[in-house]
Order: C-alpha cells, then sequence, then structure tokens
C-alpha cells in the first residue's frame, strides 16, 4: 500500500513505485516485437535494458505507459493496469522517449514550462525538484532547444521528464548519440534522482553503461537473454577468455583460426586479438600459440586472461540462443 | 610530403567561423592502412575536421592532404580518392541492393562491368549474393551497415570516413562490421572512423581526441590508458574531455 | 489549456514559412485574382453600323464607346462591310441597330440591336457580350425612368444580375476566402500536428494526463483565430482594393465563416490522424482538400456545366455550399432565409467531421 499525498512545497518522502511484467507479447504484423517477457522490478531501482536496435526495449516502455497495448500479457506500475489505469500511470510518470521530444522552437524556459503546466504544475512550484539538472542549462534558458548541444538538450529533457514529481521515470535511450562525457554527467544525475526514492527504468544500446545499473536485462529481438546484477552476469561468463598480440596484427587473426578444436572464437581487438577458449590452460595455450605463429613474421608474442564484458556476455548469450 | 607512408597529413590547421574557433591548430597524420579513430565530445569539431579532409570545407588557414592531394585547392581529387558512410548517411531504402551497388560505383565513375564485377564480388564477401535484388528497405540494419560500408569501398578509395558507422547495431553484428574494416585495413585501406562507443575506441590503433577545437591526446589505446593509469578508454576520454570543462 | 494555445503561437510565430503561408499567401492571393486573372474585358475594338442614325442610336453608341470597355474602330455604312472589317481582324464586334431604331421603340416598344461577336476565343466572345448587353441594358432602364413607360427592349444576362459592376473580381473573392479558410485551417493543424509527431513530442504529451480533446483544442484554438484575421485581411482588402460591396450582415457572414472554419480544422486533424510525416499530410491536404475545393466547388468550373458524375462528387464539397452562401450575402445581400439548407448541411458535414476526428484521435501510438 502506498499513500501518496503531493503538497506544493513540502518535499514528501517519495514513494516510490514497483513495476511487474507478465508474459508480455506483443507483435506488429508478422515482427515479433516481444516474445513472453517476465520481469518484476522492486520499488527505488535503477534498471536497465540493455540491447541494439529491434531488441524491443522501445515497445516494452510504450506497453509500461500504455501508448500501446500489449496481444498477451498484463503490466502492473504501482499495482495499477497499464490498461485500464493508464490515466492514473500517466500522473506518476516521467517519460522521456527516444528522441528528445523537445520543441526546438521554444527556449529552454518555456519548454519546461510547456510541460510543467500540462500536468498543472509550474517551473517555480517543482524548482526543487529538477534543480540538480536545470542548474547546468539554467544560464542558456533564453536559449532556443534546437541550439543546444547534444548533452545540453538530453539534460532539458530530463528536466521536462521531472518537473512533475513523478515516481517513476522511464527513459527511452537518453545517452543514444550523446558523447561519453555528458553520458557521464547523465548516469551521475540518475544516480541522484535514484536516492530521493524513484523508480527509474533506462534502455541503451551501450553495453558498458550496464555497469552502472542496479540490475539489468539484456535484451535481443524481443527476448530477454538475461536479467540481473551487471556482476553477476560477468561472473556468469562460460569459458575463458585471453587476448593475444604480436608484431603482425593483420596475420593473426588468420593465422590462428581454426588450429585447435577448444579454441572456439577469435577476433581482432584493436591492438590485440580475444580468443575465447574453453578447457584450456594457460600454459597449454602458450605452448599452442608458440607452435602455431611463425616467429618469423610474429614477434613478440603476448598472451594474457582477459577480463570479460558485459558485451562478451551478450555475445555468448547470443550464441546461445542460435 | 615528408613521408610517403603518411596518407593524410594535417599541418597548423585552423577553421574559424566568425570568432569561433572550430579547429585550433591542428597537427597529426594517419598511416596508410591504419585504423585511426578521432573521438571527441559533441561540439569538440570532429564534425568540421572530417569535412575539410573529405574536401567539403576548405581550412581558413594551415593545409592537410589526403592521399597526396591538398584539400584546398585539389579537393575534386580529394573526393575521388575517399569514400564515406555514415549512420544516417547511407542507401536508399527503395532501390534494391544491386541498384544501390550500380548508383554509388556510377557517381565514382566506374565502368558498368567493374560495377557488375565488384558487386558480386562484394557480395559474395557478406554471403548476401541472394539478396541483390531485395529492396533496401526489406534489410535488416546491421546488413544494411556492412553493405553501406562495401559501397563505401567499392571504387577502392585510398581514405574511408566513417562516422559513426555502428551506431544501433547488435554486437555480433558489430564485430562482423569490425572484421571487415580490418580486412580492408590489411589491404591498405585506411580507415578514419569516428564513434561515441568508447570500447569501441579500443578496436582502433590509434586514437585522438578532440576537446574544444584541440586535439588532446594521440596514440595508441594501450599507450593512453598507461599514461593515464586506468583501464578504459572510456576513463581517459573523461579525463581528457573533462579536464578544461 | 492557455499554455498549450501560447506555445502553438510561438510555433507559428517563429517559423517564417507559416508566417509566410498565413499573412502572405491571402494578401497575395486576392491581389492575384483581383489583378492578374482578370476576365474583365478593357478597350475592345468594336464597329458601329447605324442604319438609323438617330438620337437614340447615336446615345447608346456614346455610352459604350464611354463606357471604358469598348474603343471605336470604324463606323460602318452597310451590311457588307462587316465580313471585311472581321477579317481585317482589328475588331472584335460589330453592333448594327436596325432601321428606324428610335421610332420603333417608341411606337412598338422593341427595338432590335445585332451583336455580331469574334467567337474564335469563346470566353472573351461571351464576355462582350454582356458587357454590351449589360450597357445597353442600364441605357433602356434609364429611358424608362426618364419615360416612365414600359421596360423596352431588355436584354438579360443572368450573371449579371449580381454583377452589375461587371466586375470578376467579385466572382472570386468568395472562391478565395473559402481556399485560403480551407488552406490554414486543414493544411496548417494537420502539419502542425503530424510535425509533433515526427519530432517526438506528441509521444510526450500523449504519456501526460492532458485529453484527446484538450490536446485537439490547444492545437486547433489559434487556428481559429488566425483562419478569423485572414478573413478580415481579405474582406478588407476585396473592400478597400477592388470596392467588393457586402451587400448582406457581416456578423452572419462572420458566423457562417466560423462554421466553416471549425469544419476545415476537424478535417486538418483527420488528415494529421492517417498522415505519419508532414510532407504526407502536406501532399494529403493538397489533394484531397484543395484541388477539390479549387475545382469542384464551383469557383472556377460552373458546377451545371459539369458532367452528372462530378456533380454529384461537388455535393460533398463542403466548399461548394459554403461559396453559395458566402455569395448570397456578399453579392444578393440576402438573409438566412434564402439559405438555411446550404447553412444545414455545413453544419451537419461539422459535425461529422469533429466527431469523426475525436474519434480517430487516438490517445495511444497505434
Amino acid at each position: 500500500m502506498n499513500f501518496r499525498t503531493v503538497r506544493p512545497g513540502i518535499t514528501a518522502i517519495n514513494m516510490s513505485v514497483s513495476v511487474q511484467i507478465k508474459n508480455i507479447n506483443k507483435k506488429f504484423e508478422k515482427l515479433e516485437a516481444l516474445r513472453d517477457i517476465t520481469l518484476s522490478i522492486p520499488p527505488g531501482e535503477l534498471f536497465g535494458f540493455i540491447g541494439p536496435d529491434g531488441a524491443g526495449k522501445t515497445t516494452l516502455f510504450r506497453l509500461i505507459t500504455s501508448l500501446l497495448l500489449a496481444d498477451k500479457g498484463s503490466i502492473a506500475v504501482d499495482g495499477l493496469d497499464s490498461e485500464t489505469d493508464y490515466k492514473k500511470i500517466r500522473n506518476i510518470t516521467g517519460y522521456m522517449p527516444g528522441r528528445f521530444s523537445l520543441y526546438y522552437d521554444l527556449t529552454v524556459e518555456e519548454n519546461i514550462n510547456f510541460y510543467a503546466s500540462i500536468f498543472k504544475t509550474s517551473l517555480r512550484e517543482n524548482y526543487h525538484l529538477i534543480k540538480e539538472v536545470y542548474e547546468q542549462i539554467e544560464p542558456f534558458k533564453k536559449r532556443r532547444a534546437g541550439d543546444l548541444s547534444g548533452g545540453m538538450k538530453q539534460k532539458l529533457a530530463l528536466s521536462c521528464a521531472l518537473i512533475h514529481k513523478p515516481e517513476l521515470l522511464i527513459l527511452d535511450e537518453p545517452t543514444t548519440g550523446v558523447d561519453a562525457v555528458s553520458r557521464k554527467e547523465f548516469w551521475e544525475l540518475l544516480k541522484k534522482m535514484q536516492k530521493t526514492g524513484i523508480t527509474i527504468l533506462v534502455s541503451t544500446p551501450y553495453m558498458d553503461e550496464a555497469s552502472l545499473c542496479d540490475r539489468v536485462a539484456l535484451m535481443q529481438k524481443g527476448d530477454l537473454m538475461a536479467v540481473d546484477t551487471p556482476s553477476s552476469i560477468v561472473d556468469g561468463y562460460n569459458g575463458d577468455l585471453w587476448q593475444i598480440s604480436s608484431s603482425d596484427m593483420h596475420a593473426i587473426v588468420a593465422d590462428l583460426t581454426g588450429i585447435d578444436s577448444r579454441i572456439e572464437k577469435v577476433f581482432r581487438f584493436g591492438e590485440k586479438v580475444h580468443v575465447t577458449t574453453h578447457n584450456i590452460d594457460n600454459k597449454e595455450l602458450g605452448v599452442i600459440i608458440e607452435g602455431v605463429l611463425d616467429g618469423a613474421k610474429h614477434k613478440n608474442i603476448l598472451l594474457e586472461g582477459a577480463k570479460p564484458q558485459i558485451e562478451d556476455c551478450f555475445l555468448a548469450l547470443m550464441d546461445e540462443k542460435g | 610530403m615528408k613521408d610517403d607512408d603518411h596518407i593524410i597529413v594535417v599541418e597548423n590547421l585552423v577553421k574559424k567561423f566568425g570568432s569561433f574557433v572550430a579547429n585550433d591548430n591542428l597537427n597529426f597524420f594517419v598511416r596508410r592502412g591504419e585504423i585511426f579513430g578521432f573521438l571527441g565530445a559533441n561540439g569538440a569539431g570532429k564534425t568540421t575536421a572530417i569535412k575539410i579532409l573529405s574536401g567539403l570545407s576548405k581550412p581558413s588557414s594551415g593545409k592537410a592532404s589526403v592521399a597526396g592531394f591538398d584539400v584546398g585547392r585539389q579537393s575534386e581529387k580529394v573526393k575521388r580518392n575517399i569514400g564515406y558512410m555514415s549512420q544516417r548517411f547511407s542507401l536508399y531504402d527503395d532501390m534494391t541492393v544491386k541498384e544501390n551497388f550500380r548508383f554509388y560505383g556510377g557517381i565514382y565513375g566506374l565502368s558498368a562491368k567493374g560495377i557488375k564485377q565488384k558487386t558480386a564480388h562484394l557480395l559474395q564477401k557478406l554471403d548476401m549474393l541472394d539478396y541483390k535484388d531485395m529492396l533496401l528497405s526489406k534489410i535488416p540494419l546491421g546488413w544494411k551497415q556492412k553493405l553501406a560500408f562495401s559501397v563505401a569501398v567499392m571504387h577502392d578509395p585510398a581514405v574511408v570516413f566513417l562516422d559513426e558507422p555502428t551506431g544501433g547495431v547488435d554486437p555480433i553484428t558489430r564485430r562482423q562490421f569490425w572484421e571487415l574494416i580490418y580486412e580492408k585495413a590489411s589491404e591498405g585501406t585506411t580507415i578514419f572512423v569516428t564513434t561515441h562507443y568508447m570500447d569501441e575506441a579500443e578496436y582502433c590503433e590509434r586514437v585522438s581526441i578532440m576537446s574544444e577545437g584541440r586535439i588532446e591526446a594521440l596514440d595508441t589505446p594501450s599507450n593512453l590508458k598507461k599514461k593515464y593509469n586506468v583501464n578504459t578508454m572510456d576513463e581517459v576520454f573523461v579525463r581528457i574531455a573533462r579536464s578544461d570543462a | 489549456m492557455w499554455p498549450f494555445i501560447k506555445k502553438e503561437f510561438f510555433h507559428i510565430f517563429r517559423d517564417f514559412r507559416s508566417m509566410l503561408i498565413l499573412f502572405g499567401m491571402p494578401v497575395a492571393q486576392v491581389l492575384l485574382f483581383g489583378f492578374a486573372i482578370t476576365t474583365d474585358i478593357k478597350d475592345v475594338s468594336i464597329a458601329i453600323l447605324d442604319n438609323s442614325k438617330d438620337n437614340v442610336s447615336r446615345e447608346i453608341s456614346n455610352k459604350l464607346v464611354s463606357s471604358g470597355y469598348f474603343i471605336l474602330n470604324s463606323n460602318l455604312s452597310s451590311n457588307n462591310e462587316i465580313e471585311a472589317a472581321f477579317k481585317r481582324g482589328d475588331i472584335k464586334e460589330v453592333v448594327v441597330f436596325e432601321s428606324d431604331f428610335a421610332q420603333k421603340l417608341q411606337r412598338e416598344g422593341v427595338a432590335d440591336i445585332q451583336l455580331i461577336i469574334d467567337a474564335s476565343e469563346p470566353n472573351t466572345a461571351s464576355m462582350i457580350n454582356a458587357y454590351t448587353s449589360g450597357i445597353i441594358n442600364s441605357y433602356s432602364l434609364e429611358l424608362m425612368k426618364k419615360q416612365g413607360k414600359i421596360p423596352i427592349s431588355i436584354i438579360t444576362e443572368p450573371k449579371m444580375l449580381y454583377n452589375s459592376g461587371l466586375r470578376s473580381v467579385f466572382m472570386f473573392v468568395p472562391g478565395v476566402i473559402t481556399i485560403l479558410l480551407m488552406l490554414v485551417s486543414a493544411m496548417m493543424t494537420s502539419i502542425s500536428i503530424t510535425r509533433e509527431k515526427e519530432v517526438g513530442t506528441m509521444e510526450a504529451i500523449l504519456v501526460s494526463p492532458l485529453k484527446p480533446i484538450q490536446i485537439i483544442l490547444g492545437k486547433v484554438a489559434p487556428y481559429v483565430l488566425l483562419s478569423f484575421i485572414n478573413l478580415i485581411v481579405i474582406l478588407l482588402l476585396s473592400a478597400f482594393v477592388f470596392d467588393m460591396p457586402i451587400r448582406g450582415s457581416i456578423a452572419l457572414l462572420l458566423v457562417e465563416s466560423i462554421l466553416f472554419i471549425v469544419m476545415a480544422l476537424a478535417l486538418g486533424i483527420l488528415i494529421s490522424s492517417v498522415s505519419k510525416s508532414q510532407q504526407q499530410a502536406m501532399l494529403l491536404s493538397m489533394f484531397a482538400l484543395l484541388l477539390p475545393t479549387i475545382l469542384l466547388s464551383g469557383f472556377i468550373f460552373p458546377i451545371e456545366n459539369m458532367p452528372y458524375a462530378l456533380q454529384l462528387v461537388s455535393h460533398v464539397m463542403p466548399s461548394k455550399w459554403f461559396i453559395i452562401i458566402v455569395k448570397n450575402i456578399m453579392l444578393k445581400g440576402v438573409g438566412i432565409g434564402y439559405f438555411w439548407k446550404e447553412t444545414l448541411i455545413l453544419l451537419a458535414m461539422t459535425v461529422f467531421f469533429i466527431l469523426m476526428s475525436v474519434k480517430k484521435f487516438k490517445t495511444r501510438l497505434e
């Protein structure tokens, strides 16, 4: 049971909300956008949906905000059904769609005021809620949104999504196309937001952002491949990962491919090649490599164990599912 | 030209828009066959620099040469010797795979026969010969990007500029895409790539990081990580781009 | 509601193209139709064959020549010269008075004037006919007044009855009003709604607690006002630049126009709900609304001359009914009693489109 009282001027303890997704299926004509998705997100969690375009992230968010209706299954936000109680859900949800949903011909201030007004509040009334974010763009409040840099647009869009004191914040690819510094700052902001007790769902195609979430779902073509904390996902990586380098990086991939059945994948990774193996230890692998790589061509051969990243796990999971 | 091996040479390059300095005295070179990552925050001046290097915009002062041609005075020759691919600008959705190849081949003055051979060869490499008569709109994003890359290198350019080539594709496709890049690079084509994926920066042989119009760092990813004593390119990037913010 | 409307005004006032369509277009259209595409005639060369040479025939000749529409090229003396005069190609019309013209008129009340017109350009020919007849007609009315007698040899031309000033701009103004209200209301709203879909802001508004009707009203309210201002501008322009009268009630005209504006806005919303991009919305408005308005409403091509099938189609054109109403008010100066049927039809269409558009407007993305 949650008691929600919104009293202007008084910062009440934010009662955040849970999201329950049960057996959701959604088809667009022949395309299965989501296949039997079941997921439970407790109040106050920062939850990440990680996956490439076409994974179903946006569709899932649109189902939660009731912009779309599911073919099968149900979604409950704070116990409210997304289909029948969508009006109540919309009142407590802040949604930032994939494209920033700003009016580029309106100024920063006008954008915020507009979004505040459609939720029957105002910038003045709720300034304290978005202070953290808004302060960074306030010096440009007379500038048109279209003239802002990517990072500033992103912060403005976040301000607009936060202005009505939502208890659930849904951010669809907020960091796509934004540079690494702005992305970093954005994630720092999200962490601060989370401390106020708000539940945050965020999607991203950048695998390296997974580690910033409490828990993540790895999504691919409408399936949830894994749901867990980032560290557990990495710990669950099956097999071993090595990095090898030599003086002739152009030839090394071809020279290492297909030399032993226990060596599964050889992939060039910048200055190194990554090799995945099973049932083979450092020493044995070293011997095999020494034997295969021609000493005249490959000098300074280096072999080290590599720590798998979320992307490696993602790839392994994709392989498993075929 | 100082070194025949240097396919891109940039010396004291400055580009100003009014009082705004977009490129502030850039100096660097890129070797033939190198995979060069060109990184920077939004608005750091990357796009301006790429426009100059691809002959679309003239430098305010200083000079740059690509494939031995001056970008200011010989921009037409520069354009003939480069390929370009970006996530936004790629192929025509309402044309078939073959028609796209034919169109771009025609732009670069390839003969009809040359186009046919190239198309067959490139599609074979992608294992997509069966799809040559399919409309681009019916083809999944990841494949499209591989096709777009093949089209961009169809005329065997000396340098290919890739502007955020892998945005939005799944990791497997991205790796396959990079395999194409490595293969092309080993044939001697220079790859000049921008990306927001910092882990992708590790795929490059050398990277430069721009901030506020200047190149703040240029080295191999491992040297940069060593220099800043961090584990990932992401941290390197944030250190550099934030230091003066 | 108000912030929504304010925001919409910002969009309009900050977009040069919208401003141009909104305010440049009405002025340009009215002036264009008024001056350039005029079907008025001016300085047409004529010849007169006066077989009577009495005071009445001379007076009529004088009236014709001094009207400004005709220039007297030559006076002919016999029927044999007529053909030669046309063949020389320097005249378009010969006006032939029968002999003993004045006497006949006096005695029998009927006298003939024969108009022989070069009809190689049919439009011009009928125009010349109408103008000549008009002048003669007005003279006979004058004569009748002076002599207090039963009218004589009246040549009537129905078109001229309501356009006695013989100005084609009068015919065009109702059409131009219709086109512009359609354009501004339907096209601009449909484009502005689809723009929000394209940019992605519609998604954010839809997930807000706003009701669809609030979103719709917020989007269209500014355009009601702007269309209304447009209407006033057109009316002022036509009144002061072209001396176009508004014979009927101005209030009634404005009320009927608002009805039409609301109908067009509903159409605009309907278009926006079936189009995915601004471009689509624009093309749809152009081909589904604007062209039929121009071609099938009776604005340019008289409906009576259309094939029966097209006449049927014209019945479902809201603009047809609106043009009838506007002509009735402005040119005939009659009251609602004469066009309540048309008003009712328009009202029914408006209600229908509003219901459709509210029903079609989705609170979801599908």
